[in-house]
C-alpha cells in the first residue's frame, strides 16, 4: 500500500509535511517503509525547492514534496519498486529504488 | 471558452507583474511558502483560516467572502490572477470559489509556484500594501457547488469522477496511522465514480495537459459520458477544483459541479452506498 505523502499530513489538508531531517517520533521504522534523501546540484551543493516525485512501479504518479533547507525529501511508501523524479532550477533527474522496509536512503543529481 | 481566458502563463505573468488592475494571489494551504518567498505584488490567502468557516464545516459565505477580499484590497473589476503550491490545487480551489461568489475576472497561472520556480523566476519577501477596498460578492452560483444529495441522485445516472489517487478510490487508504488528518469514516468511493486522478490532468511541471490530451484522458480512457452532467470530488474538495477546471474551463464541459464535501462528508454519512475495491461498482 502506498501511502500518499500529498494526502496524509498534519491538520486538516492536503499539503506536503515539511520536510526536515528529523523523523517524526510516532514514525516506527519497524512498520514503516520510508524513502528519504537529498537533491543535489552539478556541483554537489544541495537544492532547496526542488520538486520531488515519486512514481509507483508503473510509472504512475504518487506524491510530491517540495525539498526544504539541506535539500531534504521523504516519502512514507511500501516495499517495492519506485521512482523518484527531482525537478528543479538547476535541472533535472531520475532515480529507481527498491525499498525494503525501514529506512532508504538516496540521493539525486539534477542536470540541464 | 479560449484558454488564455482562464489560463495565464508564467511568461504573460511575468511581463503584467505591474499591470493596473492586475492583482495576484497566492494561495496556500499554509502559508510557509509564501513567506519565504512569492511573486512580486502578491497577496496571499490561506485555505485554512481564509476559506473554510472558523465554526461550521463548510465555506466561507457571501459576506464573510466580501469582507476578506475588501481586506486584501481586492475590487470587483480586478483581474484575480491565482497560484500556488501542490500543483495549483488551492489556487483552483480558490478560482472555483471566485466563480461560485461571480468574480468576473480571474485566471489561474498555469503550473503554479512549482512552474515559476523551475523557470527560475524571481521570488520576493516584500509584502505588498493594498488599500482597502468595498468588494461585493455576488449569490453563490448552484450550477458549480454540487451538494450530497446530488451525488447520490447522480449514482449510476450522471458522471462522477472520483480524482483521488488510487489506493485511496479502492478504499485500500484512508489516513496513515502515523500522521494525522481529518477522516471519514468509511473509505472506498461512490458507486459507479469513475477513478481519474488529479495528476493525471497536469504534466509535470504542473501545468495542464492540452485540451486534446486532456479529452483523451477523460473520454477516450475513462468513459466519461459528454452527454451527462460531471461531478468531481475528492477528500476535501481542493483536488477536484483542480479536475473540474480542467472539465469545465478548459474543456468547455458547460453541467460540471465540484462537491466540496467530498469524500470527508460522503464516507462519513449514514446509509448511503459505497463501493469498495478498483472497479466502478454499481448503482
Amino acid at each position: 500500500m502506498a501511502v500518499d505523502a500529498n494526502t496524509a499530513l498534519s491538520g486538516a489538508g492536503c499539503g506536503a509535511p515539511e520536510q526536515d531531517t528529523a523523523l517524526p517520533a510516532s514514525v516506527d521504522l519497524e512498520k514503516e517503509t520510508v524513502l528519504t534523501g537529498t537533491v543535489v546540484n552539478d556541483e554537489g551543493d544541495v537544492v532547496q525547492g526542488a520538486y520531488v516525485r515519486l512514481l509507483d512501479g508503473s510509472g504512475e504518479f504518487t506524491a510530491e514534496v517540495v525539498t526544504g533547507e539541506g535539500g531534504q525529501f521523504r516519502f512514507f511508501a511500501a516495499p517495492g519498486k519506485w521512482t523518484l523524479r527531482a525537478l528543479s532550477r538547476f535541472g533535472d533527474a531520475t532515480g529507481e529504488l527498491e525499498a525494503a522496509r525501514g529506512l532508504n536512503e538516496t540521493k539525486l543529481a539534477v542536470s540541464r | 471558452m479560449a484558454r488564455e481566458d482562464v489560463l495565464v502563463t508564467a511568461e504573460w505573468a511575468e511581463e503584467n507583474l505591474d499591470a493596473p488592475g492586475v492583482v495576484f494571489v497566492e494561495v496556500d494551504e499554509d502559508t510557509t511558502a509564501y513567506d519565504t518567498g512569492h511573486i512580486k505584488g502578491a497577496v496571499k490567502l490561506n485555505w485554512r483560516d481564509d476559506l473554510r468557516d472558523p465554526v461550521r464545516h463548510d465555506i466561507v459565505n457571501q459576506e464573510q467572502f466580501s469582507e476578506l477580499l475588501s481586506e486584501r484590497g481586492i475590487s470587483n473589476d480586478d483581474t484575480v490572477i491565482l497560484y500556488g503550491g501542490n500543483n495549483n490545487w488551492f489556487a483552483a480551489y480558490a478560482y472555483w470559489y471566485f466563480k461560485l461568489y461571480g468574480h468576473k475576472n480571474v485566471k489561474l497561472l498555469d503550473g503554479g509556484r512549482k512552474k515559476w520556480e523551475l523557470d527560475a523566476r524571481p521570488f520576493t519577501t516584500e509584502i505588498p500594501k493594498r488599500e482597502r477596498t468595498q468588494y461585493v460578492a455576488k449569490p453563490q452560483d448552484a450550477a458549480i457547488r454540487a451538494y450530497r444529495e446530488e451525488v447520490v441522485e447522480a449514482i449510476g445516472s450522471s458522471n462522477l469522477i472520483d480524482v483521488r489517487s488510487p489506493d485511496e478510490y479502492a478504499g485500500r487508504l484512508l489516513a496513515p496511522a502515523h500522521l494525522p488528518q481529518e477522516q471519514s469514516q468509511r473509505g472506498g468511493h461512490v458507486p459507479t465514480a469513475l477513478s481519474i486522478p488529479w495528476s493525471k490532468a497536469a504534466n509535470e511541471d504542473g501545468t495542464f495537459k492540452s485540451n486534446d490530451e486532456l479529452r483523451k484522458l477523460y473520454v477516450d480512457e475513462a468513459g466519461l459520458d459528454e452527454d451527462k452532467p460531471t461531478i468531481a470530488y475528492c477528500r476535501i474538495g481542493e483536488r477536484s477544483s483542480h479536475s473540474w477546471f480542467a472539465l469545465r474551463e478548459l474543456l468547455g464541459y458547460e453541467n460540471v459541479k465540484n462537491y466540496d464535501g467530498s469524500w470527508t462528508e460522503y464516507g462519513s454519512l449514514i446509509g448511503v452506498p459505497i463501493a469498495l475495491g478498483d472497479e466502478p461498482g454499481s448503482k
